[in-house]
């Protein structure tokens, strides 16, 4: 289900790290030692064996991130991304596992497309990808995918992310064909007759600037329309960026009652509330929207107390020159993957409103659990899926910073603090700053 | 790269002043809005000579961007920027290279390579102005973009209520109509929260935006106990098939169209223009001599007269100052 290029497993020694995997239960000073590849021994004071070492005095060393939900663009738009420049991006925002989705061009619904990812994947994939299905045929919502087959050609799970599944039948019917293949359905919740032509949160902001207002409730009524269906299907389901406290609600709900639901938030979501919008900037237009104060703080207490347990980036390219357009012409969708730890550290951690170990567990267990991965962990026996953080030195996030092919990213000019050090992914040193 | 530098940075003399631009209501404070008004009644004791050309902005270069239909806007600024003696150029969407599908950020670059002084902008996205402001050095004046603001409207309507009530703040105002798709509201409601005019929003539920920080009503009852009756054109061209804000246009106007009746006698009614009449303003209304709507299209001029000069000069402006100008 993860692809990547081939490369042989390296022997390093990091010695005197903070290790932090709060899953395994380990905050301490130690040496980790890599074998080949594979996590060998975590102690003090360990030999060598004239492996590389690499100095962690000061650093934290923690398993790398996974982030279920990239646009890397490929087919269709290979100027915007690429499957070599959104794995290399990945790795050095500190990830070992990405997935992408399926909303290109054409859309991934087919064996043949979805193959010649996986190909790409293991010529081109700096780190491991896992490629999406659509849910639909060219996710127009009329026809499902041949599922079976997508499943034993790769795909990771089936979503029409981009556009919500609008019809509840064609809903139900995915949720009760895709039970046999053992993937979950990725849903993007949005009900189009409530947001219609909507580009920014309907509130005081959008009111005041004009925009067509974009509810909350056109998010959440979806949500419960899809946990009502997975409930009454008995089949699992993620839904994807969330962005209001109503569905914040909704989720518990159904949780409370037994639901097999999981969710992710985006950093975007998490530190930006629609005020920002007044600056008309389109790197803050987004879908869903960024809305009100009191739904960011719903979104954080709900990833604090683990009822959200993924972070997503939504990591979404776009060329320069269709982001260089009045805000409302632009497209939707905000760069992410070199800039989620780093300002998730400086806005949320630094003042005190998250655990660094929480948002460590948000970014690696609680994803790789979500979809049915396995879980990056510093473990004797392990494969080193490894990330080595400065959380001293700061940076200054600008165009040059960025491996990414586009540059729409709403952090730029902006001072964070937390640099990724070193990236191991599969074994093998993906990025090294 | 290492750059040489011959003058050390805090040596350097200062630099010019920041660009005026007018994009939003939002942007100006009280002071700016007196300063305006004051401009624009200069002006127009100007406009009563028999020669009614000033030299004010000889050899300056305004630039008119046209990317909507639009008559009054449109006349009013080229004839401000002559009337001031400056160059105008106007530029409208259909039969130029926006046809051809050229980017606003290039054609917006092309035109900036003449230098203009001012570039006015029209357009029907929201953002439109911000991004001239950015890929040229022109000052720019917002002359409506998409729902967001028309700054131009909203100062002429203050400058038509000041000659009419020879005061603003105090005033009662009632807007009436389609608020939520409506620029000249938005603009309105920050302009009169700057002068202290109260202001009551009226229209049909889905017509009222939600979350705005304004008193607002769907009873048409209300307007009885305002100074001015401030009515909107109901969006035809806004309305998208099947929308329902309104379920007709005829119940609209028996429900919150502007008629004698719903009025006291001599009570004063402006519109922005164009009107539907019989939609969303009855013509008996529309036609009395309590309506100020050609008071608020001379006002047009007399105000993109002085918003040209003022984000060209940029500072108060007196008769004084204003002699100074005509000398030189």
């Amino acid at each position: 289900m993860l692809y990547t290029k081939d490369r042989p497993g390296e022997s390093i020694v990091v010695r005197g790290a903070r290790v932090l995997d709060p899953v395994e239960g380990i905050d301490a000073v130690l040496d980790v030692r890599i074998d080949d590849g594979a996590i060998a021994a975590i102690g003090e004071q360990l030999d060598t064996n004239e492996h590389r070492v690499v100095d962690g005095a000061g650093l934290v060393l923690a398993p790398a991130f996974v982030d279920p939900h990239v646009h890397l663009r490929t087919p269709g738009r290979e100027d915007e991304e690429t499957i070599a420049s959104g794995t290399q991006a990945a790795a050095a925002g500190g990830f070992c596992v990405i997935l992408a989705m399926p909303n290109t061009d054409p859309v991934v619904d087919s064996a043949a497309t979805l193959g010649a990812l996986v190909e790409a994947a293991g010529r081109e994939a700096e780190i491991a990808v896992g490629f999406l299905a659509a849910i639909t045929r060219g996710q127009r919502g009329e026809e499902l995918t041949e599922m079976a087959e997508l499943a034993d050609a790769g795909a990771v799970a089936f979503s029409d992310d981009g556009v919500p599944v609008a019809s509840a039948g064609m809903m139900r019917r995915a949720l009760q064909y895709s039970s046999i293949t053992g993937r979950k359905l990725a849903l993007h919740c949005e009900e189009r007759s409530l947001s219609h032509d909507g580009h920014v949160h309907e509130g005081a902001v959008a009111a005041e600037l004009g925009f067509a207002g974009y509810p909350s409730v056109a998010e959440s009524v979806m949500v419960e329309r899809d946990l009502a269906l997975a409930a009454y299907e008995g089949q699992p389901i993620h839904l994807l960026h969330l962005s209001s406290a109503e569905s914040v609600a909704a989720l518990r709900r159904a949780r409370a009652a037994g639901v097999a639901v999981t969710a992710e938030v985006t950093p975007h979501h998490l530190v930006l509330t629609d005020d920002v919008v007044r600056s008309l900037d389109p790197n803050v237009k987004m879908n869903p929207p960024l809305r009100a104060e009191l739904d960011r703080a719903a979104l954080l207490d709900a990833l604090r107390d683990g009822t959200i347990e993924s972070i997503a980036t939504d990591h979404a390219p776009h060329a320069l020159h269709e982001k260089d357009v009045p805000f409302e012409a632009a497209p939707f969708g905000v760069t992410g993957l070199e800039t989620a730890f780093a300002v998730l550290y400086t806005r949320l951690v630094q003042p005190g409103l998250l655990p660094l170990a929480t948002l460590v567990e948000r970014m690696t267990a609680g994803p790789a659990r979500a979809f049915g991965l396995d879980r990056p962990r510093v473990a004797v026996g392990a494969a080193a899926n490894l990330v080595l953080l400065d959380l001293e030195r700061e940076w200054d996030v600008d165009v040059q910073s960025f491996r990414s092919r586009s540059r729409n990213s709403w952090l730029l000019g902006e001072r964070l603090t937390g640099v990724v050090a070193m990236t191991i992914a599969g074994g093998a040193v993906a990025f090294e700053a | 790269m290492t750059s040489i530098r011959l003058v050390r940075d805090d040596l350097r003399p200062p630099g010019p002043p920041p660009r005026r631009h007018l994009l939003s209501v939002s942007d100006l404070t009280r002071d700016d809005v007196q300063r305006l008004l004051g401009t624009a009644r200069t002006f127009e004791s100007a406009l009563d000579r028999e020669v009614k050309k000033l030299p004010t902005l000889k050899g300056r270069l305004v630039v008119n961007l046209f990317y909507e239909a639009s008559t009054r806007t449109s006349s009013s600024f080229e004839l401000a920027a002559k009337r001031l003696s400056a160059d105008t150029l106007t530029i409208k969407s259909a039969g130029s290279s926006v046809d051809k599908g050229e980017s606003l950020k290039d054609t917006a670059q092309t035109l900036g390579a003449y230098d203009p002084d001012v570039i006015v902008i029209r357009h029907p996205q929201i953002g439109a102005p911000q991004l001239v402001a950015r890929v040229t050095d022109a000052h720019v004046v917002n002359a409506g973009d998409g729902k967001h603001q028309h700054p131009t409207q909203a100062l002429l309507d203050l400058y038509t209520m000041q000659q009419e009530f020879d005061r603003l703040e105090g005033l009662h105002v009632a807007v009436v109509g389609d608020v939520l798709h409506s620029r000249v509201a938005r603009s309105l409601l920050q302009a009169f929260a700057l002068v202290g005019i109260r202001c009551t929003l009226v229209g049909p539920p889905a017509l009222l935006p939600r979350g705005l920080d304004a008193e607002m009503t769907t009873d048409i009852g209300v307007i009885r106990d305002a100074d001015v009756v401030y009515v909107l054109r109901m969006q035809q061209e806004r309305m998208e098939a099947g929308a329902n804000y309104v379920p007709s246009l005829r119940e609209y106007a028996a429900r919150w169209g502007v008629t004698p009746d719903r009025l006291r006698p001599g009570q004063k009614v402006m519109h922005p223009g164009p009107m539907n009449r019989g939609v969303e303003i009855d013509p008996r209304v529309a036609d009395s001599v309590d309506a100020l709507v050609e008071t608020q299209v001379r006002s047009g001029l007399v105000i993109r007269m002085a918003v040209l000069y003022d984000v060209l000069t940029g500072g108060p402006v007196g008769v004084r100052a204003l002699a100074a100008a005509e000398v030189a």
